[in-house]
């Protein structure tokens, strides 16, 4: 317990210089985010006016210390561009791009340890050869450039070759823009347009964790139990299922927790590409933007998912792996 | 030991790969029949097909941009910068980390725990959102993006450095230095240093890697190297107008990008082999 109250409070003190810096870092930066809000015939004395409106005429620490407070209390002030609260924004972005990763998280490891298995079982011999070239392929391969590979097959690839109707995916957007449905009526519709970039991420994430799983279960069918158990004329789905991957699998628990942030980092690519409207689209939108606030507010929460995950992975393992308790 | 595809193989097939494209980066843009920068007859030439001939007679291997440019020529042009980038990106990264980390080490106190401080807050946002947010302040260009790549790269090498250098400080040789009255920076870069570098050789060349795509992630959102000069990223970005009509524009550029990273990633891994024998894990920011 008092672990847990020594890292919660350190995972905060962390958070908050994460906070800090980014406010600096942004406040170094040059260009006039009042200047890009109004026309550019408008006079000196608008521009001084429109600073005057968003408090950037103050000084720094006075605009830190106004910050400061509003971030305690859960305010993260106000876009630039559309007037909301950065709460709100992103709290309509963050939905999309945490379904977006979760559900290829979770594929990504259902697929990942499967791969990484099967090349461990057959290890040195052609599949396992095979496999691992093509892993190594899509790792080095990037996000935006395999989303654009699947637009391309299921668009040009989709006329030049006739794809039955069944396999015409939509290659953009969210929903069918003529569907009109909302509500659980439109989940199909929405399942539909995830399919291509749910894939692409879970082929990204996949390679890698194939990766890792592949080394972690060999390192344990090597060992004397293992030896054991097949001696003994153990079945295959057994041996593998309640010897190897419960000894080897640990690190990818927190594997998991440590993935989820550069899964949702990953997404900038991929919600751009596929046109998505979560955090990635909205970081790199309100960045060409100048939109301080909202940039603010996605970095320090993009933060806060990493340092969480972190927390959660370090209280996670030993949880699951006694070996690991002190 | 299990059988496995062998270091040799992965490390010769991955530097000829790299040789052969540091060459045509060179070489290929010299004597292209076509200059890959000038806007030609852009109604007759644009959007052709690989191996297609256009009116002037010039066979066109990857087929032409949508301002009737040839890819090929292009995209080794575009090898120029995207490699140049990355390597300078991973290894000013590297320098910066092996240096805060074995300064922050050897001086403790208040530095130490400043300079960790600061990097385990960069280390806690994404490296890709960070690199975002530094590319946003600043003019894009590839100094920019070099720079860029330097101060978010850091961190990493800076904690492996530092640990190593706390364990190698309290080897003996290090002590039979101090007793024999060698300096400070002197035992540091005679004797520690050179002792506690091997990890940090690994990250950063698995560095290089992850640099070169994340370099062309950020010319492909228009934050990095600027059109016309031709990137990687930024050829990818210009195709993805005609993704639906003329496909290859895009993806072609991205095959090199793929076959570099690849070769990055297999010499890393047989250098990690080679100094580790065993694997460390790792999650790097995607690019």
């Amino acid at each position: 317990m008092r672990v847990l109250v020594g890292r919660l409070a350190q995972s905060i003190l962390l958070l908050w210089i994460v906070a800090t810096l980014t406010f600096v870092l942004l406040r170094a930066a040059p260009g006039d985010p009042a200047a890009l809000l109004i026309a550019p015939s408008a006079s000196a004395a608008d521009v001084a006016r429109a600073r005057a409106a968003l408090g950037l005429n103050r000084p720094l620490p006075v605009q830190y210390a106004r910050w400061g407070r509003a971030l305690l209390e859960g305010n993260l002030g106000e876009s630039f561009v559309t007037r909301e609260p950065v709460s709100v924004v992103l709290e309509r972005a963050l939905p999309v791009s945490l379904g977006l990763g979760l559900s290829s998280l979770l594929l990504t490891f259902l697929v990942g340890i499967l791969v990484g298995t099967v090349q461990a079982a057959q290890r040195g011999g052609r599949v396992d050869t095979t496999l691992t070239v093509a892993s190594t392929a899509v790792y080095a391969a990037p996000s935006y450039w395999l989303s654009l590979a699947l637009v391309a097959l299921f668009t040009y690839g989709a006329a030049r070759w006739g794809f039955p109707p069944a396999l015409r995916l939509p290659a953009f957007g969210m929903r069918d823009p003529a569907g009109g449905v909302s509500g659980w009526g439109a989940l199909p519709d929405l399942l539909r347009h995830a399919i291509l970039p749910v894939c692409t991420l879970t082929a990204i994430g996949a390679a890698g964790i194939a990766r890792y799983s592949r080394t972690l279960v060999s390192d344990v069918t090597g060992l004397a139990f293992v030896q054991t158990a097949r001696a003994k004329g153990v079945s295959r789905a057994t041996l593998y299922l309640h010897h190897v991957l419960r000894n080897a699998l640990a690190p990818l628990v927190v594997l998991f927790a440590l993935a989820l942030p550069g899964v949702l980092a990953g997404s900038v690519f991929v919600e751009t590409v596929f046109a998505w409207p979560g955090m990635g689209r909205l970081l790199v939108n309100s960045i060409l933007a100048r939109d301080y606030p909202v940039v603010m507010g996605a970095t320090v929460l993009y933060a806060a998912l990493v340092i969480f995950a972190n927390l959660a992975g370090d209280l996670a393992l030993p949880a699951l792996d006694p070996r690991r308790r002190s | 030991m299990p059988r496995r595809w062998p270091t040799t193989w992965r490390v010769r097939w991955a530097t000829a790969l790299l040789a052969a494209l540091v060459i045509g980066a060179v070489l290929v843009p010299l004597v292209a029949p076509t200059d890959p920068r000038a806007i030609g007859d852009v109604l007759v030439t644009r959007l052709l097909p690989p191996f297609a001939r256009d009116s002037g007679g010039h066979v066109h291997l990857l087929g032409t941009d949508r301002f009737g440019r040839d890819l090929f020529t292009r995209m080794m042009l575009a090898g120029r910068v995207s490699l140049l980038v990355g390597l300078l990106g991973a290894l000013l990264a590297g320098g910066a980390g092996i240096f805060v980390g074995a300064v922050a080490a050897w001086r403790g106190g208040v530095l130490d725990r400043v300079a960790m401080a600061i990097g385990d807050a960069l280390l806690a946002i994404p490296r890709l959102v960070l690199l975002l947010v530094f590319a946003a302040l600043w003019a894009p260009g590839a100094t920019m993006v070099v720079v860029v790549l330097m101060a978010t790269g850091w961190m990493g090498v800076a904690r492996l450095v530092r640990a190593e250098v706390l364990g190698v400080r309290t080897q003996s040789y290090v002590e039979a230095a101090m007793a024999l009255g060698a300096r400070p920076g002197r035992i540091l870069w005679r004797h520690v240093l050179p002792n506690a570098l091997g990890a940090a050789t690994v990250a950063i060349t698995l560095g290089v890697g992850s640099a070169i795509l994340l370099e062309s992630g950020l010319s492909f959102l228009g934050l990095g190297i600027q059109p016309p000069e031709p990137s990687w990223g930024n050829m990818i970005a210009g195709g993805r107008d005609a993704i639906v009509t003329a496909p290859w524009v895009a993806l072609s550029p991205g095959v090199a990008l793929i076959l570099t990273v690849l070769a990055c990633t297999l010499l890393g891994d047989a250098l990690r082999d080679r100094l580790a024998g065993e694997e460390t894990i790792t999650i790097r920011a995607r690019g």
